[in-house]
């Protein structure tokens, strides 16, 4: 009697746990599907070559997507480029490095930065980091795809340093005691040991940081200037730019249900979409390749 | 703590319970249905026919309006189909819209219920006071790229507007840029930053000399640049301000309108009459239009 009743909530619970996994995949689908259908008229609504011009000025029926998708690339790749070098040596120094009592102030501290609200720090870059751009770097305007990329790569460092901190904290002692043991510095250690070792996981951070940086709106829409200006080479990272997120912010609160507009939205909703699931397959099949090689390493 | 959180409760539940019952009464004093108008129209005047309504509402219980947007055009449209009371247009009605009306047997009304003027403004650190029309269209197409190009100093011009959504950018696109002629296919320059508020129109000129915008003139604030506006290089450079639009002298300004089929009678002619009172009046001020006296 007592085991089958502990059986019962053995199935419950493992039957509620499946579908909380499951959930997941049917979330996934159900969106895919939603913006399809939303998304998918517009190829019959809008010709390629509108869609493939660089000019974005929906009102008189201009749809050009590439400046939309280069200003989303160029904000992404350089909050990358800051996250990265910040996020992955703060978790070196506080995993590594600090004392054990720095690291119990620090790792809280960052976690709090990371749940700083968006709109608050488009403000302060709104208000101050913009002017001082532009009076530092000389520049027409403050608000430009740096300001974009310097705010959210500050909101991005908080996730890529908290996942790679676990993943660093995560490699067994006797791999560092062996290295020292061998007479490696304790930087060689780190360098050649401890984050290899680790590289799943840091890997996985900084896929999380990117999909943070190229999901945000907020932000990039206070700081950006949201001129739809098509990439023009390095310089561009000191010019405005408009980000696809930013344009179906601002845009969708207004637009006619069913126009074309609309689907056009939708449209930049699955690039969006199919961007991000492009960076997660190619992170995912990375870390696969890697944790192959190790096992035959290890066989 | 807690106790103060009841006490607002029971406030809450009090002052609703004595909302009622003030109807209740008054309802039974004048047994009067509610009567509904219908004002559709307009995207830019829906927000300002929205607070009269509600705030009419508020004086009066008995007439309720409904309110909705979807363009000068759908507004005079559904006045010719006769499903509105009132429509509201940011521009006056077309000669053939007119033959519509009378086609169906009535005439349409026109009553001019506030006005709409642009402010261009710039960072008060900026020497140029006074620009043309025809020169205000150049910088924005991105024909004039320098301040210096327009008697200002060597700088470059950063452009600011509205997101394209807004009623104002549309109007700017058309009045100036195009300079009213609607055969004109110019566009705003893409390098052109779209902002969504008047609040980062507003951040951006304080601090960067090289900024240029334009917004409503409830918007305007002391610590920005007005510029004087003329409609020819030898014309009257006008600074926009409620005298000068009422007087016609500023050049990017636009009267607003509501429309009747015939003239109003019961409670839509009161209606009118109130909006056209100083006390409505003073809500176009506080929605950044100009009020028409």
């Amino acid at each position: 009697m007592d085991t089958t009743r502990k059986n019962l909530r053995e199935q419950i619970i493992t039957a509620f746990i499946k579908a909380t996994g499951y959930s997941a995949i049917v979330f996934v689908v159900v969106i895919f599907f939603f913006l399809m259908k939303e998304g998918l008229p517009t190829i019959r609504e809008v010709s390629i070559s509108n869609l493939m011009s660089t000019r974005w000025y929906p009102i008189e029926d201009y749809f050009g997507l590439l400046p939309l998708i280069s200003g989303s690339l160029i904000v992404t790749l350089g909050a990358t480029a800051i996250a990265v070098p910040f996020g992955i040596g703060g978790a070196i120094y506080i995993s590594e490095i600090a004392p054990r009592s720095v690291r119990e102030i620090l790792k809280p501290l960052v976690e709090v930065l990371g749940g700083l609200p968006s709109v608050v720090l488009g403000f302060l870059g709104m208000l101050i980091l913009a002017p001082f751009l532009r009076e530092f770097l000389n520049l027409p305007t403050g608000l430009t795809a740096l300001a974009g990329a310097i705010l959210l790569g500050g909101i991005a460092i908080p996730t890529v340093l908290s996942v790679s901190e676990d993943a660093l904290d995560a490699v067994p002692k006797s791999y560092r005691d062996a290295s020292l043991a061998l007479g490696a510095t304790e930087w060689q250690t780190i360098w050649r040991v401890t984050l290899p070792a680790a590289r799943s996981g840091v890997l996985t951070a900084v896929m999380l940081g990117v999909g943070r940086a190229i999901g945000e709106t907020m932000t990039v829409m206070m700081v950006t200037g949201n001129a739809p200006v098509m990439f023009k080479g390095l310089v561009s990272l000191f010019l405005p730019v408009r980000t696809m997120t930013a344009t179906i912010a601002a845009e969708m609160g207004e637009v006619a249900n069913g126009s074309v507009h609309y689907h056009v939205l939708f449209t930049i909703g699955i690039a969006l979409f199919v961007i991000s699931l492009i960076v997660n397959i190619t992170a995912t099949s990375v870390v696969f390749r890697q944790k192959k090689r190790q096992e035959r390493i290890l066989s | 703590m807690n106790k103060r959180f009841f006490a607002i409760i029971f406030l809450f539940f009090s002052f609703i319970v004595g909302c009622n019952t003030s109807t209740n009464t008054s309802e039974s004093n004048l047994p009067q249905e509610t009567t509904y108008i219908e004002n559709k129209g307009s995207d830019t005047i829906v927000n300002l026919a929205l607070a009269w309504a509600e705030r009419y509402n508020q004086m009066i219980p008995d007439v309720s309006i409904s309110v909705t947007g979807g363009g000068s055009g759908t507004g005079i449209a559904a006045l010719i189909n006769g499903t509105v009371d009132i429509a509201n247009a940011s521009r006056s009605i077309k000669p053939e819209e007119i033959e519509a009306i009378k086609a169906n047997g009535n005439e349409p009304v026109e009553f001019v219920i506030a006005r709409d003027a642009i402010a261009i403004v710039i960072n008060p650190q900026n020497p140029v006071n006074k620009l043309t029309l025809q020169q205000l269209s150049d910088i924005y197409s991105g024909k004039i790229k320098n301040w210096k190009e327009v008697g200002g100093e060597d700088r470059p011009i950063v452009r600011l507007s509205r997101e394209t959504n807004s009623g104002t950018h549309v109007y700017f696109l058309e009045e100036v840029l195009r300079l009213g002629d609607s055969e004109k296919k110019t566009l705003f320059s893409p390098e052109t930053l779209l902002l969504p508020s008047s609040e980062g129109i507003g951040a951006e000129v304080r601090q960067n000399p090289n900024a240029i915008g334009y917004d409503g003139l409830g918007y305007v604030t002391d610590d920005m640049k007005v510029i004087a506006v003329a409609r020819e290089a030898d014309g009257p450079y006008v600074l926009p301000s409620a005298d000068t639009v009422n007087r016609g002298e500023y050049p990017i300004a636009r009267d607003l309108y509501m429309y009747t089929n015939g003239q109003p009678t019961d409670i839509i002619a009161t209606y009118l009459d109130w909006i056209l009172s100083s006390d409505a009046q003073e809500i176009v001020t506080e929605l950044g239009f100009v009020p028409i006296k």
